[in-house]
């Protein structure tokens, strides 16, 4: 039994990996143990999470692209279909939701964000709605859609692309070049190095200082970003999998609870996430 | 839980969606949004303007209202005074008219007296003569006795 829910465990926070492995690398067959070496350097779908790991930095998981790409059409085309059919007058129900939603991104960054930028509702709105769809991947049992594309012949599967670090980091990094972008765009180059050198101690000698504290602050917020979305996501799913590993008849004893207490956690994320974006892309727009 | 290349494709979907939304949700919402609140606004300002209207003009026809009642009644009263003043005008003209008839009425009677005494007074001298022949046996010329006859008349 602890043999077979380890296995479970390590079984579903496996993602989906398709990636390069180099020559001479020696694949074993997980059925009946038998080695083959590849001759050339393949791009193959990694059965294991062993060949997973030894792809390196050259692999994509497609369970996380593909369903925070899937998320993120989903939120593209509900909200430019309510876009699209936008009136002034009495709106339908979908444009009623979406203007809910806009709205409230709107009182979030009329409150947090100080400068003028037409850019950051955009983002903050993206933010929030892609982060939270992605989130709510968590509804959906643990096993369901994995058994699903088990049966269709994927040996890995896992659906919450914000448990993934990659998924988390992705969307951090993209705010951080975002960061980056304003910092230089308002303050200019010179402006943004004279912050990094001459906070917060407004003298030359403590320049190298001052530059240590201001970048390691600079790279804790994309760190900050990423690793709290996907701490969240992925000890939200490693108590499903515990929960899922109980008799069926006892299950619905946690796990109807857990899925509960995760409509707070998964909006919750999405909006701190969204809030801690305007933050930080308000900070870059304030000149000291 | 391995860092690779899935950071990049997310990174690119994160650009394309932010990208999206700036160009094709964002705007149109917002300005829906926004085209919807003026409207609301000028609905509620036109009810405000609409009321203070309403107010306006229920006190000018309550004015209007006591205006014309006090017209009504000062016309009533001048009707009143008018009517009493007809009134008074042909009691007037009655009387004046009565009189009138009461004084040609006297003055036809006295006409009349004057006119049978007349007669009377020509037939009594005539009677006088006839009675007076009657008694002498004789005619009496009356041309010689008229001035006894006259004398006679004027005494009766």
């Amino acid at each position: 039994m602890a043999d077979s829910s380890q296995e479970y465990i390590t079984h579903h926070l496996q993602n989906l990996t398709y990636g390069k492995l180099p020559a001479g690398y020696v694949r074993v067959n997980k059925y009946d143990g038998t080695e083959t070496e590849l001759t050339t350097s393949t791009w193959t779908i990694a059965q294991s999470s062993q060949e997973a790991k030894d792809m390196g930095f050259m692999a994509v998981h497609l369970d996380s692209l593909g369903w925070s790409v899937f998320m993120g059409a989903l939120f593209v085309w509900l909200f430019s279909r309510a876009a699209k059919k936008a009136t002034a007058g009495v709106p339908g129900t979908l444009q009623n939701i979406c203007e809910s939603v806009v709205e409230f991104v709107q009182g979030m960054v009329k409150d947090t964000f100080h400068g003028r930028n037409p850019m950051i509702g955009p983002i903050a709105l993206t933010v929030f709605v892609w982060i939270f769809l992605m989130n709510s991947l968590k509804w959906i049992p643990v096993d369901f859609i994995p058994g699903i594309a088990s049966m269709l012949g994927a040996p890995y599967f896992k659906i919450v692309p914000t448990a993934d670090p990659n998924g988390t980091f992705g969307v951090a990094i993209g705010v951080f070049l975002l960061i980056l972008f304003y910092s230089i765009k308002v303050k200019g180059v010179g402006g943004f190095a004279k912050e990094l050198s001459f906070t917060p101690f407004n003298h030359w000698l403590f320049i190298p200082f001052n530059l240590f504290l201001e970048v390691l602050g600079l790279l804790t917020k994309p760190l900050s970003l990423a690793l709290r979305l996907f701490g969240n996501m992925y000890a939200g799913e490693v108590v499903f999998i515990l929960i899922a590993l109980l008799p069926f008849y006892a299950q619905w004893v946690l796990n109807i609870p857990w899925a509960i207490f995760h409509i707070l956690v998964i909006p919750l994320q999405a909006f701190i996430f969204m809030v801690l974006t305007i933050v930080y892309l308000s900070q870059a727009h304030e000149d000291h | 839980m391995n860092m690779n290349l899935t950071v990049l494709g997310q990174l690119i979907a994160f650009a394309g969606f932010v990208w999206f939304c700036m160009k094709y949700v964002w705007p149109p919402l917002v300005s829906a949004m926004q085209e919807r609140q003026a409207k609301i606004a000028e609905g509620l300002d036109a009810a405000s303007r609409a009321a203070r209207d309403l107010e306006l003009a229920q006190s000018r026809a309550a004015e209007q209202l006591r205006e014309s009642k006090h017209q009504a009644a000062e016309i009533i009263e001048q009707a009143n005074k008018r009517a009493s003043q007809i009134i008074d005008e042909a009691k007037e003209q009655s009387r004046l008219e009565g009189e009138r008839l009461v004084a040609a009425a006297q003055a036809d009677i006295e006409h009349e007296i004057n006119r049978a005494r007349e007669d009377l007074r020509k037939q009594v001298s005539e009677l006088a003569a006839v009675g007076a022949a009657k008694i002498l046996g004789q005619s009496v010329d009356t041309a010689a006795h008229q001035r006894l006859l006259d004398q006679l008349a004027d005494e009766l």
